[in-house]
């Protein structure tokens, strides 16, 4: 039920986000989504990516650090409240969001969250037991294309 | 019990001779190397100024009476003013590796080089050279002394010499594989490149069948060596020398590794406090001075090496009597001053070295945007380093913030690179960019 995310350590420095981009890009990899954390002196940049794996050697290829990390992935209604509902749910739970981002894509009506844990394998259990739907990998993947 | 990382073998019964006997000798040899310099124009008018001959050296502390040799009175000399024999004694011409300006040149006779190979066989012996070696050395062979002294000193002792010489690592690293090299020669940052570049091809170190290593041309730090014996699975050990004065071969570890002997046989050296050129005490880092001994070619008195140092006279175990050094913990001229706090860069190395898995490739920046001088330090981003964490990430940099700190009493500015961005070095390895000089020099 975890989905692997690659993150890209950036240095704050013209060029250094289209770098890693174009490397993906003439592999012929694409980008499910990103999102990009930064702080004054460099960045991160973490990527949903169906071939993760490739993009990782891609990336390391062209030079960048790569990190893959579990994330866990949660379809929600796209209309006000479908993400309050889930997050009071986790803060029932007592879990920690080291972080979140949260995209859309395919079907109209739904909209995907993107979760950091340190120990997510708990968080989807409770998930799973409050009917939350936790999308696995492949359906991810599929709705993508 | 005695703490010998490796067999204490001892190639010249020289190295251990009594402490009364090497005085008595070095003042003897004092005394032939006045009368060689004695026509030397340099040494010619600065013995009359003050007034000193060599039958005025009644003991060895006479030779503070003499004055000192620094490196712009072998500049102003140039090419060949410090010759005291005629061109055709010479049998070799060297230079210093020259990272700024002109090189200096230092000229052998034939018995130079004989007893330069003997004074490197010494501390390659002491380290654990052994005739049925196979040596790899990725020094430079040219004017640069490290090649050639290094590869006589090996060939003195019967091992086989791989003249790999520098760049191309990822040659290098078949040259040792394909020969099974077992003693690797180079400087540490050159060391670490190897290491580093034969993981990148999916091999451990350790694997190799390196099983000494002996460095120098650069300072280097213990936890550098720690970090490179653990990595390449070997034993490393330290030589010191400069071209001003042999090359290699002025001092080398023996295997205590508690300072390396200085050949007092061959070199007297002082320590000095380098603003008032007194000597300083024992154990107390200050700046080598030489004098060289049996050099015909080119003899110097008091050189000033700007090398910064401490010596020990404590007995050694192995027997050797020369006095001890310490690494050279930096030069007189790659001393920054910072806020008024003076900061070698082997400082910011070891705390990077202390902080878990950080790479010892750095660059420290110097400027003064405005009144104040600012610090930035440089690290590369190891992949075990890097977390999706943006709190991870700020910890690493405080971590290294707070090493620096603790170590040289100095905030100073982490900026964390891409890996393999910061230029890596096959000679002395250039660590500081101060542009806070760059403008004194325009």
């Amino acid at each position: 039920m975890k989905i692997n995310q690659l993150s890209v350590f950036l240095e704050n420095k013209p060029g250094q986000l289209s770098e890693p981009c174009r490397a993906l890009a003439k592999a012929g990899i694409n980008i499910l989504t990103l999102s990009l954390a930064d702080t004054q002196q460099f960045g991160i940049m973490r990527l949903i990516i169906r071939d993760w794996a490739k993009a990782k050697a891609v990336l390391e290829e062209a030079g960048s650090v790569v990190k893959i990390t579990e994330v866990v992935a949660i379809e929600v209604e796209d209309h006000p409240g479908g993400l309050a509902d889930i997050l009071e749910a986790i803060e029932h739970g007592g879990f920690n969001i080291e972080y979140m981002y949260a995209f859309t894509f395919g079907r109209e009506d739904k909209a995907v969250l993107v979760f950091r844990f340190d120990d997510p394998d708990p968080v989807i259990k409770m998930l799973q037991d409050n009917g939350i739907s936790v999308i696995n990998g492949v359906d991810l993947y599929e709705q993508g294309q | 019990m005695t703490d010998f990382v490796t067999d204490n073998s001892i190639w010249d019964v020289a190295e251990t001779m009594p402490l009364d006997q090497l005085r008595e000798l070095q003042l003897h040899r004092l005394r032939r190397t006045l009368e060689r310099v004695a026509e030397v124009p340099f040494y010619k008018e600065a013995f009359a100024r003050s007034g000193v001959t060599s039958t005025k050296i009644k003991t060895l502390d006479d030779l503070r009476r003499l004055p000192f040799t620094t490196k712009k009175d072998l500049r102003d000399h140039y090419p060949l003013g410090f010759l005291a024999v005629g061109r055709d004694k010479v049998a070799r011409f060297h230079g210093s590796s020259g990272t700024t300006g002109k090189p200096t040149f230092v000229a052998y006779t034939n018995e130079d080089l004989n007893i330069w190979s003997d004074l490197c066989a010494r501390f390659l012996v002491g380290g654990g050279l052994r005739p049925e070696h196979t040596v790899h050395i990725a020094f430079g062979y040219g004017l640069f002394t490290g090649g050639f002294g290094l590869h006589y000193g090996v060939e003195r002792v019967g091992a086989a010499v791989v003249p790999a010489a520098a760049g191309n690592t990822r040659r290098q690293i078949m040259l040792i594989r394909d020969l099974g090299a077992d003693v690797l020669v180079c400087t540490p940052s050159y060391a670490l490149n190897i290491a580093e570049t034969t993981r990148s091809t999916g091999i451990d170190p350790k694997e190799l069948s390196l099983k000494f290593a002996h460095f120098g041309g650069e300072p280097w730090t213990e936890d550098m060596r720690n970090q490179i014996e653990a990595g390449m699975g070997l034993l490393a050990f330290n030589n010191y020398g400069l071209s001003e004065v042999i090359g290699p071969g002025v001092s080398g570890e023996c295997p205590v590794r508690n300072g390396m002997h200085i050949q007092e046989d061959h070199f007297i050296v002082e320590c000095v406090n380098p603003e008032t050129l007194e000597p300083v005490g024992e154990g107390e880092s200050g700046e080598l001075i030489f004098t060289t001994l049996t050099r015909q070619a080119m003899p110097v008195i008091r050189y000033r090496t700007r090398d910064i140092a401490r010596l020990y006279h404590s007995p050694c175990p192995c027997g050797r009597t020369g006095v001890r050094m310490s690494r050279v913990v930096g030069r007189t001229d790659d001393m920054l001053i910072i806020r008024g706090v003076n900061v070698f860069p082997s400082q910011i190395e070891e705390a990077l070295l202390r902080v878990e898995g950080t790479a010892p490739h750095y660059l420290i920046e110097v400027g003064r945007p405005g009144t104040l001088d600012e610090v930035t330090v440089h690290v590369e981003v190891r992949p075990e380093n890097l977390s999706d964490k943006m709190s991870r990430m700020q910890e690493l940099r405080n971590q290294i913030d707070r090493e620096i700190q603790s170590i040289t009493g100095l905030r100073v500015k982490v900026n964390l690179v891409e890996p393999q961005t910061l230029e890596r070095f096959v000679g002395k390895a250039k660590r500081v960019l101060d542009h806070r000089t760059e403008k004194n020099d325009a």
